[in-house]
């Protein structure tokens, strides 16, 4: 274990500016949202001052178009939009590797079936099955998690299927199958260690998927519905503002950004770590 | 033209074509530069060929390229002089380099079928160079590169250009790519394992071909191979190499009659291991027979009607080319791929079709090494988990009595196990890997073990250690090998029995001194023929015997 | 040619198949509304004699796979039905939609595609120079460049002409000439732009940069050849499969990010009927406009994989 932890240090003593500003403002953000209750001066909901003040002054990050506390909310929206997002993004990953790793070790109809139906699935832009879907059910958050970890896992599927598939052509799974090794052995022991960079990346990449996805069904007034506070819909509401020469909007709309490229940074570093580039 | 013959002309005749002085190149790993070729000297006079040979990581493809003034991504020239022909090839601008590369030096590579750009139709490749270097017409190199396609015996020389590369067979694609770099008429070509990755009997061909191809025009080469016998027949000269130093140099009859370095010995004795044949005790039942089984892959049909046996604590060598539908069997046998007719016998009793519905007892006892110790070990297990897994996988060993006979093993195949069983797989050499392999394949404590192309991806002395290995254990243990190869010189060595195999179907059977005596039946008499001997002479005469018009024609 | 004629109409046969079943989904979709939307669509006054008359115009007394038949033969036809909401035929409604939505995708595509191969090909080729290092700083992923027009815009009800950027209707319709359209909609279209062309970027420069490791190229760099007719000659023919897949995946996805960019600038396109009608639950409109997005995308990745087989030299001259 100790020598897990050394190696751990040195990997993080080489990483770039980037993966350091990623890891600073992820853990940030957590952190935040996490404690929301603790760190924010203010409710959520609370209307603690007049509408569309400016930033500084009173309050920090100013008021919104009905006079909440946009720090606050922004916390807030931090707590509720990146946990949702985290949940669906964890959801999808659950259905789309347990099946992808069926499907690239069991092969023959099974692989097939599953396959096409991805490919089906696939063949419809995301938004617009996800739009399909919320007219159907109407839009909750329940239903909008729902839909958006089937999308996404389809991506999850596919991913893992491919990898899972190049691992499990090699000779030592073969050599496990002719020991005799049972199928969730093999998975567990053979496959997955093989697979956990390519797939911890990918959850990285999905979760910023999923992120956006959610953030702009907010901003669309389908996905989180107010007064929760969410950037998305943060965005959407407070924006008549802007053109007061308000910038409040754009504080939530930074976060997004902000977040998203936080974890690409990370991602990519990961990335390159792990596939041994050096260039 | 002309400023090239002036150029010559001016160049001292006396002087070497290609003088390298205390070269150095560097290659990157874990962040840093590493150097891989230490001060490396060399002098290559006009239409004199050296063989550069030497293990794998011995930097020979690097000098080779080196000639060209080129350094692969990742590897760079740091240091030494690379005279071409009056020009310093290390200093010199990219701009001159490319002057000359296609031009004046030319390099053939391992693998033509990747190197033929798969967009291109052949003669479209062939002309590039001359046309684009204003060496002659595009109608007058397409002329000479039909001419050329003649002189090296591939078929159809006035059409096969225009075929793609994906059309032509692996043998003629490496003949297209010599062909191709004569285009410019060099004074100087760099092949770089140009028949590694051939059939024998193709090998052969290509051998011929670049022999008499570099004979003809008095091209200046570097022949870099891993095969002393192959360089035997084609260089003057000899470069032993060995971790980017120069182990022994000198001109081939001498070095292979009178070897100075252990090194270089150990190189030349490594196809002489033998072990005697023991006889089949009459009556026995054998611990395997495959009993007239024909298989295929979905539609298309690789066994018919197979059969063979192997005796209890014997090894059968199962020998052919590629597509021989050898290793195929060993997927029958193992149960990976069900025949359609047909059955694998263990002990009289029939093994179930499917390795699924073998029990596990039956799975124990057919073990199996895989070609490449790469692939069929997992990079995320350490040592003592591979050998582990079959000791509580089979025999229920836990705990201590596990960590004992895992130990045990690793003394058994020769690996220190203080210094092993905590490695991962990763950090091991290939022979290392292979090892490890077979260590794992004892662990099940098999009676009969397939061994698929064991040390074909290993270096050949890294390799003879492995059959060393196997030979002793099988003393000792009494285990049965089945081994399959396409090399003839490890059927020499390890087998008791052999079976030559074509085209799915089996040539020839019987005891090795059998089939090693004449008379061969056609196929194996070819087979036989073509392994290169490390007699210089020995292509020639072969050719000569074989009746090949190569020589008696005029040009 | 068998091979390569067999490979393309299996590719048809199943970009067909996977039309249909698509369609199948749309259509579904009405069928899973709750029971009784009738009675929502309607409001709560509506007498039951109105609610059996509304369904049996709908034809919902009539079994689901006759139902679909007659809606997809319809649609075939040009008849789309018509609007929940204001009982408006969807052709009428649909019309000059599609065609701002189109014109605004193909808008963008014309700047986005030739710049972000140019630029993913030059940062391949000058791997690890400056100009390179920006083109992946600045481009980690579209997933930034998504996020900034989705939190910039300021909100589509109202509709203030002197608003950042946003598309007035009025100023665009029929009689909107060319160059006045290109010019309004030149914010948007930039949007979408920045949007695709990160990713497209990264994914030119990936494949070719793979491509240039291979050993035909290295290869024609031992021929003595200069490096423009290396790229032209030697790499082109090559990387035309992974370049249009990369263009192909990136018009399927500029056609989803038109939905959310409509709703920003309230430009009067498919994607902002679609999305008012995800609010209204106008159900027959939405089943339309899903079905002309999945048909274009649908469309777009069959031809490209059709001419990713048609670009492959191993299947264009067979053995």
């Amino acid at each position: 274990m100790n020598s897990r932890l050394h190696n751990l240090r040195k990997v993080l003593r080489t990483a770039p500016p980037t993966a350091w500003f990623g890891m600073t403002v992820i853990a940030v953000i957590l952190l935040a949202g996490l404690f929301a209750p603790v760190v924010t001066p203010y409710g959520e909901t609370e209307v603690v001052g007049a509408p569309g003040l400016p930033i500084g002054g009173d309050f920090l990050m100013g008021t919104d178009q009905i006079g909440r506390d946009v720090l606050t909310r922004v916390i807030f929206g931090a707590r509720n939009t990146v946990g949702i997002a985290f949940l669906t993004t964890a959801l999808a990953f659950t259905i789309g590797t347990v099946f992808g790793l069926l499907a690239a070790v069991l092969g023959g109809w099974i692989d097939q079936l599953l396959a096409r139906i991805v490919d089906i699935l696939m063949a419809i832009p995301p938004l617009i099955f996800a739009l399909l879907i919320l007219t159907i059910t109407g839009t909750s958050v329940v239903n909008m998690v729902l839909v958006i970890a089937m999308l996404e896992s389809t991506r999850v599927f596919r991913l893992t299927r491919a990898v899972g598939m190049n691992v499990g052509v090699l000779d030592f799974v073969e050599v496990a199958k002719l020991r005799g090794e049972g199928l969730w052995w093999i998975i567990r022991h053979e496959i997955l260690p093989n697979i956990a960079t390519p797939l911890a990346a990918e959850f990285g990449l999905r979760f910023c998927f999923v992120f956006l996805f959610i953030s702009s069904l907010s901003f669309l007034g389908l996905g989180i519905q107010p007064p929760t506070a969410d950037w998305g819909s943060m965005v959407r509401e407070s924006a008549t503002l802007i053109s007061f020469g308000v910038p409040t909007p754009l504080v939530p709309a930074a976060a997004i950004a902000l977040l998203t490229v936080s974890v690409n940074f990370v991602v990519d570093w990961f990335l390159h770590q792990a596939s041994g580039l050096k260039e | 033209m002309s400023a090239r013959d002036d150029q010559s002309a001016a160049s001292d005749r006396d002087a070497p074509l290609l003088r390298m002085k205390d070269l150095r190149i560097e290659g990157r790993a874990d962040e840093q530069w590493i150097e891989i070729v230490h001060g490396f000297d060399l002098e290559l006079h006009r239409g004199e060929v050296l063989g550069l040979i030497g293990e794998s990581g011995a930097g020979k493809s690097t000098i080779g390229l080196a000639a060209l003034g080129y350094a692969r991504d990742g590897c760079r020239l740091a240091g030494g002089e690379i005279w071409f022909d009056g020009v310093d090839l290390a200093s010199a601008s990219e701009e001159t380099r490319r002057r000359l590369r296609g031009n004046r030096i030319a390099y053939v590579a391992q693998s033509a079928a990747a190197a033929f750009n798969p967009a291109h139709r052949l003669i479209d490749q062939y002309v590039e160079a001359p046309v684009y270097h204003g060496l002659m017409s595009e109608n007058d190199a397409a002329e000479a590169a039909k001419d050329l396609y003649g002189q090296l015996h591939l078929p159809e020389p006035q059409t096969i250009g225009f075929r793609y590369p994906h059309q032509v067979s692996g043998g003629q694609l490496q003949r297209a790519m010599v062909a191709m770099a004569m285009a410019g008429r060099p004074d100087l070509i760099v092949f770089d394992e140009p028949t590694t990755a051939l059939d024998v009997t193709t090998q052969i061909e290509v051998m011929a071909a670049i022999q008499d191809i570099v004979e003809q025009f008095g091209t200046a080469a570097i022949y870099v191979t891993h095969d002393l016998a192959v360089v035997a027949q084609m260089a003057d000269r000899i470069m032993v190499m060995r971790d980017g130093y120069v182990v022994e140099q000198g001109p081939t009859r001498g070095m292979l009659a009178e070897p100075q370095e252990e090194y270089t010995r150990a190189l030349l004795a490594v196809r002489q291991l033998r072990k005697e044949a023991e006889a089949t005790a009459a009556g026995d039942t054998p611990i395997m027979r495959v009993d007239h089984v024909t298989a295929a892959y979905g539609k298309v049909p690789v066994l018919s009607d197979i059969t063979f046996d192997v005796p209890r604590k014997r090894t059968v060598a199962v020998v052919g080319e590629s597509g021989s539908g050898k290793s195929t069997a060993a997927r029958v046998i193992t149960g990976l791929l069900p025949p359609i007719e047909g059955s694998i016998l263990y002990d009289g009793e029939a093994l179930p079709a499917n390795y699924r519905h073998r029990s596990r007892d039956q799975l124990r006892r057919i073990q199996m090494i895989n070609q490449s110790p790469d692939t069929a070990l997992n990079p995320k297990h350490h040592v003592r988990d591979v050998v582990g897994r079959p000791l509580s996988f089979y025999l229920g060993l836990q705990g201590a009595q596990r960590e004992e006979r895992i130990r045990e093993l690793l003394s058994q195949i020769e690996l220190e196990p203080d210094q092993y069983i905590d490695r991962l797989a990763t950090e091991l050499s290939g022979g290392q890997k292979q090892r490890i392999c077979i260590a794992r394949a004892l662990a099940a404590d098999p009676e009969l073990i397939i061994c698929d192309e064991v040390t074909s991806a290993l270096d050949q002395l890294v390799g003879e250690g492995i059959l060393r290995l196997l030979i002793r254990l099988q003393e000792e243990l009494g285990l049965s090998y089945m081994f399959i190869t396409h090399d003839l010189a490890t059927v020499r060595a390890i087998a008791d029995e052999v079976v030559v195999m074509k085209n799915g179907e089996i040539v020839e059977s019987g005891p090795k001194d059998e089939i090693f005596t004449p008379p061969h039946h056609e196929y194996t008499e070819l087979l036989l023929s073509s392994v290169p001997e490390m007699d210089p002479d020995w292509l020639r005469r072969l050719l000569d015997e074989r009746g090949e018009q190569l020589r008696d024609r005029g040009i | 040619m068998a091979q390569i004629a067999k490979m393309l109409a299996q590719r048809l046969a199943l970009g067909l198949l996977t039309l249909f079943a698509v369609s199948l989904i749309i259509f579904m979709a009405i069928e899973l509304l709750p029971g009784d939307f009738t009675q929502a669509v309607l409001g709560q006054s509506a007498t039951p004699e109105t609610v059996a008359a509304f369904r049996k115009e709908l034809g919902l007394d009539q079994p689901a796979y006759l139902r679909y038949f007659h809606w997809i033969g319809d649609i075939l036809q040009g008849d789309l039905g018509r609007s929940f909401a204001n009982q408006r035929p969807i052709t009428e409604l649909l019309g000059p939609r599609i065609y701002n939505t189109l014109f605004l995708a193909a808008y963008a595509a014309a700047i986005a595609v030739p710049v972000a191969l140019a630029f993913g090909i030059l940062a391949a080729l000058y791997r690890n120079s400056i100009f390179d290092r920006a083109i992946n700083v600045t481009a980690p992923d579209r997933d930034l460049l998504a996020g900034v027009p989705g939190g910039l815009h300021p909100d589509p009800d109202l509709r203030r002409p002197a608003r950042l950027g946003a598309v007035d209707r009025r100023r665009v319709n029929a009689e909107t000439g060319l160059f006045e359209r290109l010019y309004i909609l030149l914010l948007p279209a930039v949007t979408l732009t920045l949007v695709t062309m990160a990713h497209m970027m990264r994914m030119t420069r990936a494949a070719i940069i793979n491509l240039m490791a291979s050993p035909y190229i290295e290869m024609a760099r031992l021929k003595g050849l200069g490096r423009y007719r290396i790229i032209v000659k030697h790499a082109l023919p090559n990387a035309l499969a992974p370049i249009i897949n990369v263009v192909a995946i990136n018009l399927a996805y500029l056609i989803v990010g038109v939905v959310v960019v409509e709703v920003v600038f309230t430009y009067p396109g498919l994607g902002q009927l679609l999305v008012d009608s995800v609010s209204k639950r106008d159900m027959p409109v939405v089943q339309i406009s899903c079905l002309v997005f999945a048909v274009t995308y649908i469309v777009l990745n069959l031809l490209a994989d059709i001419m990713s087989i048609l670009s492959n030299p191993r299947l264009r001259h067979p053995r």
